[in-house]
């Protein structure tokens, strides 16, 4: 999802939410929209982000972004063998599967 | 309805059989459920067999464990192996995961019975259980209402007498405001002090289990028995968690109560004067209650609307209709993804996830998501300062009582605001706690909010039962 594969930033900061800019987001996430939902996201996700521009207007060079609320560190555990899932109850929620693997249609666009 | 603690007694004393509490838990669903829609799943069968298991140790003189026999209410996206978990959503529909959650197993170690798995809004992003794609939960003391969400289901089966327990999850307020909402008591933990291991990820960050109870103790027993390390869990905390139920309790004598009008602002009157009843009370019985203006909260909310969907947005990249879950099939692998997460998801999800993606894309990110992340370091600071000078900050849980169904849902913005004064405690990964304190004007419960510092669950749950002493009684519960 880096900007360059998608071709960039749709424009060059925060500002009015606009169609295309919900096309694009849609099609990173891999969702397709009808022409209905794009209207309704646009205006719907524009209000969220308006809200949002007070959080965008403050100046809070000073302050370190936090991920997290806990200090996160490393856990390593001891090295010991121990069961792992039920691969064939693993394989039986899957939509398809073969040869004991998960089974996709092809990748690409090669043709078939 | 007879307290889980009273149960579990009986039930290890020999005195009544986890059999009869389940038979009759069992039998409230099947009369009421219809009407509430708590449950996606009931465990019937399954429930019986744990019921005798847990007689069958009493008759050989083996203690079952502290939640002997007392039935709880799951939500359902709380992994449960060979049982239904749907997260509340189509791309789940018929998953059976093949491990169970540690809460699920501690409890079941335990001696709990569960009950069934509870209607959510789906992924947890919501605040009604109207986004369920299983349909919408009921308010069991008003038809008409919602319960509150995201975890409305558990609530809902706590308030209507279905399980004496319930657990949730409180990622911006999904366990506090449904227990508001349903007049019953609902505590987001310290983050890291129960085991996120098989609760389905909506916003790893954030996200937290939790219980439901009737009481403020029920809640604390419950509390007591999910706390804890888990190996499984790389951000569960390691230290010890103290037991809080059952301790000694001081009462609130000097206890420093910070009364915050930034969480009460923008809530209904009634609302707001059951919040400063419930400080006049924490005053009588001995608190030094004072006012503490905490700015910085307001912008939590805009904040969290960033986060989570941000972390959303990676944690359901998972729902490719390849390993589990939903598959609409196509020609290639890339148009597969996506005809599967178009018809899996619901609209909300949907807007959530596209929100996210936005925040985290090139060009974005700075002004949205890191700067949200900065807010999150000022929100800290601010619960710094603020304990500085007071052990817990007292407030509402959530704007008004119990809304209608429908009133909300086409307006995502007016659904957000409902969680403007439980995110602070999720964006800085503190204990917080909503306990019943009367009703609005309309005779639906107000919930009044207690938050304390990380790792200060036993201070939290000594001040909600000095709140829960002095409540108006509400005579409302069935």
């Amino acid at each position: 999802m880096s900007g360059p594969e998608a071709g960039g930033p749709v424009r060059g900061g925060p500002g009015p939410l606009r169609r295309d800019d919900v096309i694009h987001v849609a099609n990173l996430a891999r969702l397709t929209l009808s022409d209905e939902e794009v209207d309704l996201f646009t205006a719907q996700l524009g209000t969220v982000l308006d809200h949002a521009a007070d959080v965008a207007a403050l100046d809070l060079s000073h302050l370190a972004p936090m991920a997290h609320p806990l200090p996160v560190e490393n856990v390593l555990r001891p090295d010991e063998p121990r069961p792992s899932l039920d691969r064939s109850e693993v394989l039986a929620a899957a939509p398809s599967v073969e040869d004991d693997r998960f089974r996709v249609p092809r990748i690409g666009s090669e043709s078939p | 309805m007879t307290s889980a603690r009273e149960l579990a007694a009986a039930v290890r004393a020999g005195e009544r059989s986890a059999r009869e509490i389940t038979e009759e838990a069992l039998a409230a669903v099947a009369a009421r459920d219809v009407e509430v829609h708590a449950f996606l799943t009931v465990l019937g069968d399954e429930a019986l067999a744990r019921a005798d298991a847990v007689d069958a140790a009493v008759a050989q003189g083996r203690d079952p464990g502290p939640l002997a026999g007392v039935p709880v209410a799951l939500k359902d996206n709380l992994c449960t192996r060979g049982i239904p978990t749907t997260c509340g959503s189509k791309i789940l529909e018929g998953w059976r995961p093949p491990y169970d959650a540690t809460v699920v197993r501690v409890l079941r170690d335990a001696g709990a019975i569960a009950l069934g798995k509870t209607n959510m809004d789906e992924f947890a992003m919501g605040s009604s259980t109207e986004n369920s794609a299983y349909g919408p939960t009921r308010n069991p003391l008003g038809a008409d209402r919602v319960p509150g969400g995201s975890s409305g289901g558990s609530a809902a089966a706590v308030a209507a007498g279905f399980a004496p327990l319930g657990l949730g999850s409180d990622t911006g307020g999904s366990i506090r405001q449904p227990a508001a909402l349903c007049g019953v008591v609902g505590m987001k933990p310290t983050y890291g002090r129960v085991s996120r291991y098989g609760l389905v990820a909506f916003a790893s960050s954030l996200d937290q289990i939790g219980p439901f109870a009737a009481d403020v103790d029920d809640a604390a027993l419950l509390f007591d028995v999910i706390a804890g390390h888990d190996p499984c869990d790389t951000t569960s905390l390691r230290t010890a968690s103290p037991a809080t139920f059952g301790a000694p309790d001081g009462g609130v004598e000097g206890v420093r109560v910070g009364l915050c009008p930034n969480l009460i602002e923008g809530c209904a009157p009634d609302v707001v004067a059951r919040v400063y009843e419930a400080a006049e009370a924490l005053a009588a019985a001995g608190a030094k209650v004072d006012e503490v203006r905490v700015p910085e909260f307001g912008y939590g909310l805009s904040a969290y609307y960033l986060i989570a969907p941000a972390e959303a947005s990676s944690n359901l990249a998972r729902y490719d209709g390849v390993r589990y879950g939903l598959r609409v099939d196509a020609d290639d692998a890339a148009a597969m993804n996506t005809a599967t997460r178009t018809a899996g998801f619901g609209a909300e999800v949907k807007r959530r996830i596209m929100l996210g993606t936005y925040a985290l894309s090139a060009g974005y990110y700075d002004a949205y998501y890191a700067q949200a992340q900065r807010v999150r370091t000022m929100v800290v600071q601010a619960f710094e300062r603020a304990y500085t000078s007071f052990d817990v900050l007292l407030g509402a849980t959530a704007p008004t009582t119990a809304f209608k169904l429908g009133d909300k849902v086409d307006d995502p913005m007016a659904m957000y605001m409902n969680d403007i004064c439980t995110i602070p405690s999720n964006l800085a990964g503190h204990p917080a706690l909503s306990v019943p304190f009367g009703t609005g004007a309309d005779g639906l419960p107000v919930g009044v909010q207690v938050l304390a510092p990380a790792l200060a669950e036993g201070l939290l749950f000594e001040v909600a039962r000095a709140v829960e002493a002095a409540a108006p009684i509400a005579g409302t519960l069935s």
